[in-house]
């Protein structure tokens, strides 16, 4: 130890050495390649293979890809195009189908001249979900607002919807805007009418009876309010009562008084009218927005200490769950006719978004069951120990967490549940996918054409989901970071 | 709450439940008081039915849904088609979904009887046969065997295929797909030796190729496949309108009675009964409960049974199906109307 001393050692250096450039290999691409692709012989045989797949790949596609023609009216004009352009031989893509029949894909049988009323509920749907999504940061809320604003003004001037509505779209965005600038709540004040509205405007007849059906709740709570505080315990059957009192008696001919009074109407559209990406979004977006909150309910039922409770809702899970969604689909399409009396008119999507829902919620019950079960012991016992009830418990520090523990599966729950839309194509609904491709292929002109509808119809559900996975992996990262 | 909404709808099923079955309705008055014909036909089939990029559906079929609707509605606009897939088209029509379904449907015993539906006529006399490549270099069904051959799942195709090798003694291979368009796409795509489906499709398909003559449809046709509107059992008044709307169409492709010359023979056809059937004598129409002019309409709708089908799927046609089985009796087909008198 003691030639470390100062004394003891010959030299020491006092400068610092200037820096030197790293060795060529350790820079740049170079490195990176070294790093990432060429580490070893084995990551390098693989680096090869994969380079080998990716160029067959597009040595495959490239030519019918870039061979495609878009100004075409048949399957037989586009062989022609591409014999004359390309030689004999030559196989193209032909995109005419998707320029002759893209509303179809996106709409179904919407009559064209309503194609402003989907669109209208595309463009609410974004400013009643944003500052739902997006309720912290103003930066991004403003810029979602902005960005999908302008998708739906886009897509009002692809569908060449009449000036009237895309002027009250940029009118209704522009207050959007402002709103979320200056006041976020009221934003949600919209979001809480949104079903109503988006109702009305898809499926058009009178506004007052989606009103009506709303005031229903408030019917509930009223009554709910007017029970006297010593018989507490019928508060909640006597509002379920009162609100079932009014869908079933009340709420028909109240909106049909108020009808003639104000009348409110828009041309009824049938629900077989509707298809496509428009179908897909109806059953996917309602299923989305009530498959969780009865998800968290079933959730918090499974692990309820009240026997029944907890008995109905495994069955309830177990069954669904043991079940496959095509069963459901069937149960909704052909079953559901033989119970209800002859000439009953139960609206097709409407059972189908009630089975897609309750598949869903099963799904998300289990893993929001599993955000439960992560969350410490401890936590349930400070709730107990602060005196909170237990909805307080579950709302105030139950929940939050265990929600954020169960958001990739949650979302991966919806994404899962939007792409199964495409199944009712298999109860006779248009799907994007199979439905409408199906009665495409059956006009002559087009018989023949197979993997263009695929692509088209498969890159709208790569934006789609891919925005949802982006969106739960921003909400992840905003969460976590709130909790450092 | 789970447990009270768990047991509210299952309350609200046991009470629906019971009133199903109600009544077994009269289809007539419910078309007539609805104002408009629910028509179950295909979701898509080249020439049979078929939606346009505007949604107007044409078709083979769909003119028998137009025709009814002319005679029961005097408007051939008013119906409305749903579309229903081979899993569902006898439950929709036996659910009352739909009044009346003209969707290329075989008419079978079982389908007949045990289903409790009714097929009102024949409007296209069908079979299964064999598409190849010309490649192959085979001339018959019979030479067949060992072949791999693409074949529709689920459906009679598949059962009449296995009875035929079976008869013949020879073996193959299914290849299975779910679907038409599937179906050719492995065909093209040499997964299969040989694609089989009705024949009418077939012909559809190879007129689709890029270069139909590098495919022969096989002469062998291995099955009946007579295809109808069907209606619910039981509704027999309902049955007769769509029956014998059938056979005013196809009757009046006999006496030669057109959409351009019918409102000519109407007022003066000499033939007794082209004059029944159009209403000029007697009074057919009130004893199915229509009016006199219920045949008139609907043969105006589009035509007489040679009419629409020369317009949809003849040799004039892209498809270009050849009348075959389907002529009138007296060219040598199967096409019979009963006598209007």
């Amino acid at each position: 130890m003691s030639e470390m001393h100062a004394e003891s050692v010959a030299y020491v250096r006092d400068t610092m050495l200037p820096p030197a450039a790293p060795p060529n290999q350790q820079l740049g691409a170079l490195r990176w390649l070294r790093v990432n692709l060429f580490s070893g012989w084995f990551n390098t045989v693989l680096t090869l293979l994969g380079l080998g797949i990716i160029w067959f790949l597009f040595d495959h596609f490239w030519p019918w890809l870039s061979h495609s023609v878009w100004k075409a009216d048949s399957v037989q004009e586009c062989r022609e195009i591409i014999a004359a352009r390309y030689g004999e031989g030559a196989t193209g893509g032909c995109f005419g189908v998707i320029r002759e029949r893209w509303h179809q894909y996106l709409f179904g049988f919407y009559p064209r001249a309503e194609y402003w009323r989907p669109l209208m509920t595309l463009g609410l749907l974004f400013i009643a979900i944003t500052p739902v999504l997006f309720s912290v940061n103003p930066a991004i809320r403003r810029w979602v607002l902005a960005v999908t604003g302008l998708i739906t003004l886009l897509l009002m001037g692809v569908a060449e919807v009449p000036d009237w509505a895309v002027l009250l779209m940029w009118a209704l965005i522009g207050t959007a805007l402002l709103l979320g600038e200056y006041a976020p709540q009221r934003l949600l004040i919209f979001t809480l009418f949104y079903p109503v509205v988006g109702v009305w405007f898809l499926w058009g007849g009178s506004l007052w009876f989606p009103l009506m059906l709303l005031a229903g709740f408030g019917v509930g709570y009223l009554a709910t309010r007017l029970v006297p505080p010593r018989h507490a315990g019928l508060a909640l059957p006597a509002g379920i009562a009162a609100a079932l009192i009014w869908w079933l008696f009340l709420a028909g001919p109240v909106a049909g008084l108020l009808g003639d009074l104000a009348p409110a109407r828009l041309r009824v559209i049938d629900s077989n009218e509707f298809g496509g990406f428009l179908l897909a979004m109806v059953i996917g977006v309602s299923g989305i927005a009530m498959s969780l909150p009865l998800g968290i309910v079933l959730a918090l039922a499974r692990r309820s200490d009240m026997f029944l409770i907890h008995v109905f809702a495994v069955i309830f899970i177990e069954f669904i769950r043991g079940v496959p969604l095509i069963t459901l689909l069937f149960v909704a399409s052909l079953l559901l006719n033989y119970f209800l009396p002859p000439g009953t008119n139960f609206d097709i999507i409407l059972r189908v978004i009630i089975m897609v829902t309750i598949f869903a919620a099963a799904y998300m019950a289990e893993v929001i069951r599993g955000g439960l079960a992560a969350l410490p012991r401890g936590q349930f016992e400070a709730a107990d120990a602060l005196g909170l009830n237990y909805w307080q418990a579950q709302r105030l520090i139950v929940l939050p967490q265990a929600l954020k523990i169960s958001i990739p599966g949650i979302v991966g729950t919806f994404i899962g549940m939007f792409k199964d839309t495409t199944l009712v194509g298999l109860i006779g609904l248009f799907d994007p996918l199979k439905g409408i491709s199906d009665f495409v292929r059956s006009n002559f002109a087009w018989k023949g054409i197979y993997w263009e509808p695929f692509i088209f119809v498969g890159a709208i559900f790569f934006v789609i989901c891919f925005s949802m996975s982006r969106y739960s992996m921003y909400l992840e990262r905003r969460l976590s970071r709130e909790h450092r | 709450m789970t447990r009270s909404v768990f047991i509210g709808a299952t309350a609200a099923a046991a009470m629906l439940a019971g009133a199903g079955y109600a009544a077994e309705g009269d289809t007539l008055a419910d078309v007539t008081g609805r104002d408009q014909l629910i028509c179950g036909v295909n979701a898509g089939l080249v020439g049979f039915a078929s939606p346009d990029a505007n949604g107007n559906w044409t078709g083979f079929d769909i003119a028998v849904c137009k025709a009814i609707a002319a005679a029961v509605l005097s408007d051939p606009a008013k119906v409305k088609y749903v579309p229903t897939t081979g899993q569902t088209r006898f439950t929709a029509l036996a659910s009352g979904e739909v009044d009346v379904l003209a969707r290329n449907s075989t008419w079978t015993f079982s389908r007949d009887t045990d289903l409790t539906l009714d097929f009102a006529g024949i409007n296209y006399y069908d079979g299964q046969g064999f598409m190849v490549p010309r490649s192959l270099g085979v001339s018959s069904a019979k030479e067949l065997d060992g072949a791999t051959i693409c074949v529709q799942t689920g459906t009679t195709t598949e059962l009449n295929l296995a009875d035929y090798f079976n008869a013949n003694n020879m073996s193959y291979q299914p290849v299975n797909i779910d679907s038409n368009a599937e179906g050719e796409q492995q065909y093209m795509a040499g997964a299969c030796d040989a694609y089989t489906t009705d024949a009418s499709g077939l012909a559809a398909t190879r007129a689709a190729f890029a270069s139909p003559s590098d495919h022969i449809i096989l002469p062998e046709i291995i099955s009946k496949e007579p295809l109808g509107p069907v209606v619910r059992h039981g509704d027999n008044n309902w049955g007769d309108i769509v029956r014998w709307t059938l056979y005013a169409l196809i009757a009046a492709e006999e006496y030669g009675v057109t959409s351009a010359n019918i409102e000519e023979l109407a007022s003066n056809s000499e033939n007794p009964e082209v004059q029944r059937l159009l209403g000029t004598t007697g009074d057919l129409g009130a004893m199915i409960g229509l009016d006199a002019e219920w045949a008139k309409r609907a043969i105006k709708a589009g035509g007489n049974y040679g009419e629409i089908f020369a317009k949809t799927i003849g040799e004039e046609t892209p498809i270009g199906l050849a009348r075959g089985l389907n002529a009138q009796w007296t060219q040598g087909g199967l096409m019979y109307a009963m006598p209007f008198r």
